[in-house]
């Protein structure tokens, strides 16, 4: 394996990396490009990843709804999860990534070598992502969003009881609780998390049309309601709203007398950032593999070398190489923030 | 600890005043008084010194997380706090603790003494003992800076709501010089103290920036302007034969101020005088950067006080003949000052002149040429107002001069820190000298998010080069920066030193070439420099 500066490979590489994005050139197939081009395949629905104008797509079965739902006419076509499909001889297929509904990993081989392509991906299950699994592989490209050692998580289920607590403290003092969340996969988590004996649970609409999609691909979740003018005022203080980040400074929140803001991102990991956002209660659940999950991932696929894109890069990579492994940092048009602020694209 | 942690936590949860006051106030009622005094030292710059070197802490918390002391400090730079970097990076702890606050303090306050070797052990065993929101308090204890958005007349005004006493009164007698050691919550809160320490300051009053049009303070007769000046405010006090000098910050400096003792001689006893400790020479002020020098030292030598002498310039008198006379008019108070400080006479102690103007127009045009007296605006005071306490709308307003401004074209840029941590924030700017561009000054406030998030995309796209985090970026974007002062330094390649520089501006629609010269930065020195 040979690379120019950057992490460019040469030009015989299994998966190179062109401006359009990571390319197959055996098979003449992107993947997750962020320019157009003619055949793409699709690791999950968050807009940085799928993007509009391709000639035809490739997704999971689980994510085939949303991507539709959002890019509207295209011509896609769609695999369960482990099913192995060939474009001219290269043999691809989407392994689960664990990051949201229907995201997927690309597995490549060709010839003997293989590739991983990560997408998004966190390591612990949270029941409706579908659990991440590590695939053997010579190659990795990971994302490493949250790839420095201060961010590490902890059970969603300690998480989610923490924010069932504030939920009922505010409704005993009469407060309304408006999480906010990102409407494709961090509010569906939620939503299958929180204590519905509780409360009812109100949406804005962009979360709400995204659960109804997430819905139509046979995951069941909690009947929650859109908030509209037509609620009554009465049961604000009883109810949880589960709203987009950008709507929290709109005149949309008026309605609420008494509130308590509270947002659940990885973000909110730093002190800085749940002062800075004029939050209540900031609840640290990340769709992204935290540090040790990271690791472990890369540990696990036993990848000789391994690129890595989205966040931290040239810090991870650096804590890869002195860990003997070959790293590099592929500059990807990936949205920085993680999925997290490009969804704010999808939902707002 | 685990009550303090959450107290922290509380305050950290929540930006409604109200609710901190009351978080706060509950602490007060329950938790026990050794604990009570040291969150009071703590909540009015009372914490004591630092102990261990934070070097120290770095090294010995990276060996402790098992990642190499390079990715701590990466991880540092992200997070942007120390106290919280360790908290974060440490591993979750093995036992739990239940020491109180005042005692962590006192082993914190041991280390003093204590062999590198024993402190290590003792910060490492109280680290694995502590969970992670107490491990971050336990590390700000040790490195200070809370940063709760609690003041001090916060904190006041809950301490006042648990123990029934009036505010203004435990105000009074949180000031001086105290320290938990010395004192107890008995003693310093409870108790009556009629010899209440000679050396206590008033709280000061403060002006907000003037947001009304001149004709609505009509007329104009009611007002008495002075210069406002950009030294340090402070008070004199004279009692008993002893004279102290106090900074607004509430701190003691009368041992960093020797040129002023000669007062102590020629004041009469019982009063307090609210001035500015301002650097003067050869009958004019110099700038805050000569003070800066002055107050950044321990030890006061012949030649820095040859180099920038320090006089107070009196604004205001608020205790004569030993009486408070905040009440009185401020027309009153004044005479009573020009009288005293003309009785004093000695060169240290100037009278803030008075700015005369029959009509807004004159005053508006004695503030243009603010610079030319090295002062930063105007100050209008009602001559009839009291001395009230803290910053208060009404009476009392500032008028600073606009900033100096120069459009500049940012060529470094490097991410920001905590929530603006995936952000290109901190930018490097230059001018133009012939087709060269030498970097003048580096901001990093002034824009919204949205703009932040646009010139990062630009930083990406645009990156020359890169040393460590810091990346070059094709000259292309230019801005407008504004700042209150300027100075020649030789420390800076472009021969300048501004003073708050910050991005007043994106000049969308200047094209890089038409960005300012240094000639034109020379010739903005040469004027106020
Ligand atoms: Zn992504
Ligand atoms: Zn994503």
């Amino acid at each position: 394996m040979q690379t120019s500066a950057e992490g460019y490979l040469c030009t015989m590489a299994l998966v190179q990396f062109r401006p359009e994005g990571f390319y197959v050139p055996a098979a003449d197939v992107y993947i997750d490009p962020w320019r157009k081009v003619e055949r793409a395949i699709i690791t999950h629905g968050h807009a940085d990843h799928s993007r509009w104008g391709h000639g035809s797509y490739v997704c999971s079965a689980l994510s085939e709804p949303i991507i539709r739902h959002r890019l509207g006419k295209i011509k896609l076509n769609s695999y369960d999860y482990g099913d192995t499909f060939s474009v001219r001889g290269v043999k691809f297929s989407l392994i689960p990534a664990g990051h949201i509904v229907g995201s997927a990993q690309v597995r490549i081989e060709h010839k003997g070598e293989v590739w991983v392509i990560s997408g998004d991906y966190k390591v612990e299950d949270d029941g409706i992502s579908g659990a991440f699994e590590p695939v053997p592989c010579h190659t990795f490209i990971s994302e490493c969003t949250f790839g420095l050692p201060v961010y590490n998580w902890l059970p969603q289920k300690q998480v989610l009881s923490e924010i069932n607590a504030w939920w009922r403290e505010n409704q005993e003092n009469g407060v309304t609780s408006v999480l906010t969340a990102y409407s494709l996969g961090k509010a569906q988590r939620l939503l299958a998390g929180l204590d519905t004996d509780i409360g009812p649970i109100f949406t804005h609409g962009a979360i709400e049309e995204m659960t109804q999609v997430i819905r139509r691909s046979g995951l069941s979740l909690p009947a929650t309601r859109q908030l509209t003018d037509d609620v009554r005022k009465a049961d604000l203080p009883l109810a949880l709203v589960l709203t987009p980040p950008g709507a929290t400074g709109t005149a949309w929140m008026r309605r609420f007398k008494k509130v308590s803001i509270a947002s659940a991102s990885g973000w909110m990991q730093l002190r800085g950032t749940r002062r800075r956002g004029s939050l209540d209660r900031g609840f640290v659940l990340s769709d992204h593999a935290d540090w040790d999950g990271l690791n472990l991932a890369i540990q696990a696929t036993g990848a000789e070398n391994v690129y890595v894109t989205h966040g931290y890069t040239h810090v991870f990579a650096r804590w890869l190489k002195s860990k003997g492994i070959n790293a590099g940092v592929v500059e990807t048009q990936f949205s920085n923030d993680g999925n997290e602020a490009s969804d704010q694209l999808v939902s707002s | 600890m685990k009550r303090f942690a959450a107290l922290v936590q509380a305050l950290d949860e929540t930006t409604k005043t109200n609710a901190k006051v009351s978080a706060l106030a509950t602490y007060f009622m329950t938790a026990p008084d050794r604990d009570k005094l040291w969150t009071i030292a703590l909540l009015s710059h009372r914490r004591p010194r630092r102990t261990i070197k934070t070097s120290l802490m770095r090294e010995w918390a990276a060996e402790l997380a098992e990642v190499p002391l390079w990715l701590f400090e990466e991880s540092y730079h992200v997070v942007g706090d120390l106290a919280e970097t360790i908290a974060l990076v440490l591993p979750k702890p093995s036992r739990e603790s239940d020491t109180s606050l005042a005692d962590w303090l006192a082993l914190i306050q041991s280390w003093r003494e204590k062999e590198d070797v024993v402190k290590k052990e003792e910060i490492c065993h109280a680290w694995t003992s502590l969970n992670h929101r107490e491990r971050f308090v336990f590390n700000k204890l040790i490195t200070g800076g809370f940063r709760l958005g609690v003041s001090q007349k916060l904190m006041t005004r809950a301490l006042a709501k648990a123990t029934e006493i009036d505010e203004s009164i435990l105000a009074h007698r949180l000031m001086g010089d105290w320290s938990p050691q010395s004192t107890t919550f008995e003693e310093l809160i409870l108790s009556e103290n009629p010899a209440d320490a000679l050396s206590k300051p008033y709280p000061f009053y403060l002006a907000y920036a003037l947001d009304a049009s001149l004709e609505s303070l009509d007329p104009p007769g009611d007002w008495q302007a002075e210069r406002k000046w950009d030294g340090i405010r402070g008070q004199v006090i004279k009692r008993a034969g002893s004279l102290f000098i106090w900074s607004r910050g509430e701190e003691l400096m009368t041992d960093r101020f020797p040129e002023l003792h000669a007062m102590a001689e020629t004041l009469p006893d019982g009063v307090v005088v609210d001035g500015e400790l301002l650097p003067y020479k050869e009958g004019r002020p110099m700038t805050f950067q000569h003070l800066q020098t002055r107050i950044g030292r321990k030890k006061v030598t012949k030649t820095i006080l040859e180099k920038v002498p320090v006089v107070l310039v009196a604004y205001d008198l608020l205790e004569y003949g030993g009486a408070d006379i905040r009440a009185k008019p401020l027309s009153e108070r004044r005479s009573l000052l020009e009288d005293i400080v003309k009785k004093a006479n000695v060169p240290s102690l100037l009278i803030s002149e008075l700015v005369p103007f029959g009509n807004w127009g004159v005053l508006t045009q004695e503030r243009e040429n603010s610079r030319e007296h090295a002062s930063e605006g105007i100050m209008l005071k009602r001559k009839d107002s009291p001395y009230l306490v803290g910053r208060k709308r009404g009476a009392w307003w500032k008028w600073k001069i606009d900033p100096l401004v120069i459009d500049a074209v940012m060529i470094y840029a490097q991410q920001g820190h905590g929530r603006r941590a995936n952000l290109f924030t901190d930018y490097t700017f230059a001018v133009w000298s012939g087709d060269q561009l030498v970097p003048f000054a580096k901001a990093y406030s002034g824009l919204t998010d949205a703009e932040f998030q646009e010139i990062t995309t630009f930083v990406r796209r645009n990156t020359l080069d890169r040393f460590g985090p810091v990346r070059s970026v094709k000259p292309h974007l230019v801005f407008e920066i504004a700042f209150e002062g300027i100075q020649a330094s030789k420390r800076h390649k472009s021969g300048v030193a501004l003073r708050f520089p910050r991005m007043s501006r994106w000049r969308k629609d200047k094209h890089p070439k038409e960005a300012n010269t240094l000639e034109d930065l020379n010739a903005i020195l040469a004027l106020y420099g």
